[in-house]
């Protein structure tokens, strides 16, 4: 466009300081674009109340050895287990190499009797089923997705199935040694 | 004309295909079909039924189930009369205010409230029942395979655990439950709630009229839809016969 | 338009308005004298069929609208509301729940009928593409609008599809709590969804409106697939076509009507009747069921793919990138790229070859010593499959150059497209199905998984070997000699 009207004028002086005018006019427009659409797309984004569940606590002393509890953490379950002597070794004595998220158990806990998990299948969102004592848990004694058929271990890796990844393991320190603090 | 049908056999076999498609969930065992009385496109509620289902439903399944969506004044439809109908309400108390104190207090129910909730909240209702939730029965009918078919056959289902299943405590075994294992106990038996219309009280009478009442309770226009539809589809098949001859006349000219 | 020719109209009023604005005249030239090809079967009534399905969804749901509460605490219960409480809820509540099941039944035929009569070729292309992208929206607004009702099909639909968002590298978890406006599926989502669901069908409506316009400018194809020569191949829209898509609306509308009062819950899921909980996931999550067959293509990956398989499924591409590379470089440079058809007879070993060699790496690649180098991962592969099998409707303008458009003409083309329809049918089955399920002793998913295959196959391989090897049958003179030839035959079958 710029080079249609400015053809007449060719060769004139004015010239390089149209071309000058108009892309400067230009950046502007393109800033003043930019600027209005950021405040309306970022609305979209978690807002400040939202935001502000961000961390929870949770106690775990009424929690037995073999039980599980669901915590609530930003609208997701979080999964807290007390696990066994049996469970810790199954975790433990796998073959970190064979794993298709390859991590040890010892990186996905902070004590090994706590294995604190977020309740979502990496697959595509479903809570896996394990928690209760009569839920299925899966071939490898963890969790088991009913959506897609994704295996769960006793660490909350992914053993078989679609999932893609282990289950996430949230971010948390013990406040105390029977209180957790998720976020 | 060819043509046409070609058309009309690939849309019926699409239409044929997708309730199969959306159907084909579940892996439940199938519940034994009964013979009801709103089967059917000419199908109706049998009103004396849909009385007992309510009396049963009052007396047994209210003690945990809540039917949330449902109001006295809906007993209108059961061929309940206004006074009737207070007084059913009046035999429940419920929580209204604040008054002018700023308190709240209880009352009896009236027509226009809700049905009385057995607990306050979910939470106070699973702390109740060893972990799990009664259901809402207000949409039980529509919210499970096989509607009141369902509702009957987990009603009548209950049985000895085979020996390979090892009940936890608070488990019991239903042959027409997914899984086999439900949290609630059977909560029929013989000559439990007293009829006066002289019907049989047997367990499977019970669950009948009780799938019939929660049928009535989750699709209470079924009748008037029903009434409605086959006025509509009439009326379209004569609009669409006058409809062919216009066609047929506006194309002769083309034939 | 305004500058056109104008008519002049007997009554005052009219033409009164028309001489100021020419509507009158618009419509008359659109809809009343707008030639059309004579011979259009009863196929060709599902675009207005969809049209005033379309309409029927605007005018409940804005009825609706008015009732319903975008709040996940009163969502649901405002839903039963309008089932229970609001005159004639239930019925208004049914039309717009099973109409959106019928809408895509009209559009699902409307598009394959477009297909198997070739309407995508040029001049037409245009007009295709449009419909691809009604189409696309009208699946998201579907998808939207399945939410609202705040069932535990709502819930964990809109989980799992959002969630498809998070496959893709790097910008994927950001988008996906941006779409959510937090970190699960929540209440900010249910809003912005209904704020989506009421807005979208009217960018469909002006999508429709181009859709139609680029009709008017190029004319409907027709069953022979030949352009209309003269008058004596067409006829005016009004009276022949309204009176015919009237008949034909009508009879739709009895099946309609069948399901809305008598199984009016039929297409749905019962769980949808269970309010959603984010904490108990359905056992089994099926999307509604016009929704089925790619769900089926999303779950069918289930490998990752790695460099090799990678450049198997390029290699399968390359007829096609040849195809749309010439298109290109001949609209915008004037130049002749050699066509694989120009290659004759020596193209189809050539593809042939380019296929056979794919293949086999792509096959080769799934073993696991030839390479280990995972290029997209399963979960992304599955998302770029569904969404490729709507994108590639784009491309069959140029996918299938065959001079010949009608399938009538094309026996090869009419086989295989027709096993396409079989095949797609059986993927809406395959996922309708749990992820674990079995067909004849083997898992369904290697079912999926070889439909999968033949859909994709079907159009990037199938589509451009035919346009170079099938030979076409030979083409009626017009429109008006089939149409003749047609009546004479039939009339000396009766005697």
């Amino acid at each position: 466009m710029a080079t249609k009207e400015s053809s007449p004028g060719k060769g004139h002086k004015g010239e390089t300081r149209r071309d000058f005018l108009q892309l400067t006019a230009a950046a502007f427009g393109a800033v003043g674009v930019g600027s209005v659409v950021w405040p309306f797309v970022d609305s979209l984004n978690p807002s400040k109340d939202t935001l502000a569940l961000a961390s929870t606590e949770v106690d775990l002393s009424p929690v037995q050895v073999g039980q599980s509890i669901t915590a609530m953490w930003r609208g997701k379950p979080v999964f807290i287990r007390h696990r066994t002597p049996k469970e810790i070794q199954e975790a433990a004595d796998v073959n970190v190499a064979e794993l298709r998220d390859k991590q040890s158990d010892s990186e996905r806990v902070q004590k090994p009797e706590w294995l604190i998990l977020v309740g979502i299948c990496t697959h595509l969102g479903c809570v896996p089923a394990g928690q209760k004592s009569t839920d299925p848990r899966g071939d490898y004694d963890g969790w088991f997705c009913p959506c897609h058929g994704s295996h769960y271990d006793s660490s909350g890796r992914i053993r078989k199935g679609p999932a893609p990844k282990n289950l996430a393991v949230p971010e948390y320190e013990f406040v105390s040694d029977t209180m957790v603090k998720i976020g | 004309m060819d043509n046409m049908k070609h058309a009309i056999r690939f849309f019926l076999v699409i239409l044929a295909l997708s309730p199969a498609m959306a159907y084909a969930a579940g892996d439940a065992p199938h519940a034994p079909e009964q013979d009801w009385s709103f089967s059917g496109p000419f199908g109706t509620y049998d009103k004396a039924s849909l009385q007992r289902g309510l009396l049963v439903y009052r007396q047994v399944c209210a003690v945990c189930h809540s039917m949330k969506h449902l109001f006295y004044r809906d007993l209108e439809a059961l061929g309940y009369d206004e006074g009737q109908i207070k007084a059913i309400a009046a035999e429940y108390t419920v929580t209204d205010g604040p008054d002018d104190e700023g308190e709240m207090f209880e009352r009896p129910a009236r027509p226009s409230d809700k049905f009385k909730s057995p607990f306050a909240n979910e939470k106070q209702a699973k702390a109740a029942n060893n972990g799990a939730l009664p259901p809402d029965l207000s949409l039980i009918t529509k919210a499970r395979h096989g509607g009141a078919d369902y509702v009957h056959a987990i009603l009548t289902g209950y049985e000895e655990a085979p020996e390979h299943v090892e009940l936890l405590p608070g488990q019991n075994y239903n042959k027409y439950m997914p899984g086999h294992i439900i949290a609630m106990a059977s909560p029929l038996m013989d000559d439990q709630i007293a009829y006066e219309d002289g019907s049989p009280q047997t367990v499977d009478q019970y669950a009948k009229d009780v799938a019939h009442f929660l049928t009535w309770a989750a699709d209470p226009y079924m009748e008037d839809r029903k009434r409605t539809g086959i006025k509509v589809i009439l009326f379209l098949l004569a609009f669409a016969a006058v409809m062919y001859a216009v066609k047929r006349k506006t194309w002769a000219d083309q034939h | 338009m305004a500058s056109g020719k104008r008519e002049s109209f007997d009554n005052p009023v009219v033409e009164w308005i028309d001489s100021r604005l020419p509507l009158f005249t618009l419509m008359n030239k659109e809809y009343g004298v707008f030639p059309v090809p004579k011979n259009f079967n009863y196929f060709w009534n599902f675009g207005a069929i969809a049209s005033f399905m379309l309409i029927t969804m605007i005018v409940t749901g804005i009825i609706l609208a008015m009732q319903y509460t975008a709040n996940i605490h009163m969502a649901f219960d405002s839903v039963e509301r309008i089932m229970r409480d609001v005159n004639f809820g239930w019925l208004i509540r049914y039309i717009h729940m099973n109409g959106a099941s019928f809408f895509f039944i009209a559009v699902y035929i409307h598009i394959f009928r477009g297909m198997f009569y070739g309407s995508y070729k040029a001049p037409r292309e245009i007009l295709w593409i449009l419909g691809v992208i009604i189409f696309l929206l009208m699946m998201a607004t579907a998808f939207i609008g399945y939410v609202l009702p705040w069932g535990q099909m709502s819930y964990w639909g809109a989980t799992v599809i959002t969630n498809l968002f998070s496959a893709f590298p790097i910008i994927g978890e950001p988008i996906v709590t941006w779409l959510w406006g937090g970190f699960s599926v929540d209440n900010p989502t249910l809003n912005r969804f209904f704020a989506l669901h009421y807005l979208l069908p009217f960018i469909i409506f002006a999508v429709v409106f181009l859709h139609v316009w680029a009709l008017h400018v190029c004319g409907s194809n027709n069953p022979l697939g030949i352009e209309p020569q003269d008058k004596k191949d067409t006829l005016p829209f009004h009276p022949y076509y309204t009176m015919k898509d009237s008949f034909g609306l009508l009879v739709f509308l009895i099946l309609f009507c069948a399901f809305v009062f008598f199984m009016p819950d039929a297409l749905g899921h019962p769980d949808n009747y269970i309010p959603a909980n984010p904490l108990v996931t359905p056992a089994h999550i099926v999307p509604e069921w016009y929704f089925l067959p790619f769900y089926a293509i999303l779950r069918a990956i289930t490998f990752d793919t790695n460099l090799v398989m990678l450049g198997g499924f390029g290699l399968m591409f390359m007829p096609f990138f040849w195809n749309v590379l010439a298109m290109l470089v001949k609209q915008f440079a004037k130049m002749d790229l050699p066509r694989f058809k120009a290659m004759t007879p020596k193209a189809p070993f050539l593809i042939g070859g380019l296929v056979v060699a794919g293949a086999g790496f792509a096959l080769s690649g799934l073993i696991p010593l030839l390479t280990d180098v995972t290029i997209i991962e399963a979960k992304l592969g599955g998302v770029l499959a569904m969404f490729g099998a709507i994108v590639l409707w784009i491309f069959m303008p140029w996918l299938d150059s065959h001079p010949v458009r009608s399938a009538m003409f094309r026996p090869v083309f009419k086989t295989l497209f027709l096993i396409l329809v079989v095949d797609f049918i059986f993927l809406g089955y395959v996922g309708s199905q749990p992820a674990d399920a079995m067909l004849v002793g083997l898992p369904l998913s290697i079912f999926g998984l070889i439909a999968t295959a033949y859909y994709f196959a079907f159009f990037v391989v199938v589509l451009p070997i035919l346009s170079v090897t099938e030979q076409g049958k030979p083409l009626p003179k017009s429109i008006h000699d089939a149409v003749l030839s047609q009546h004479k035959a039939a009339k000396a079958a009766k005697k």
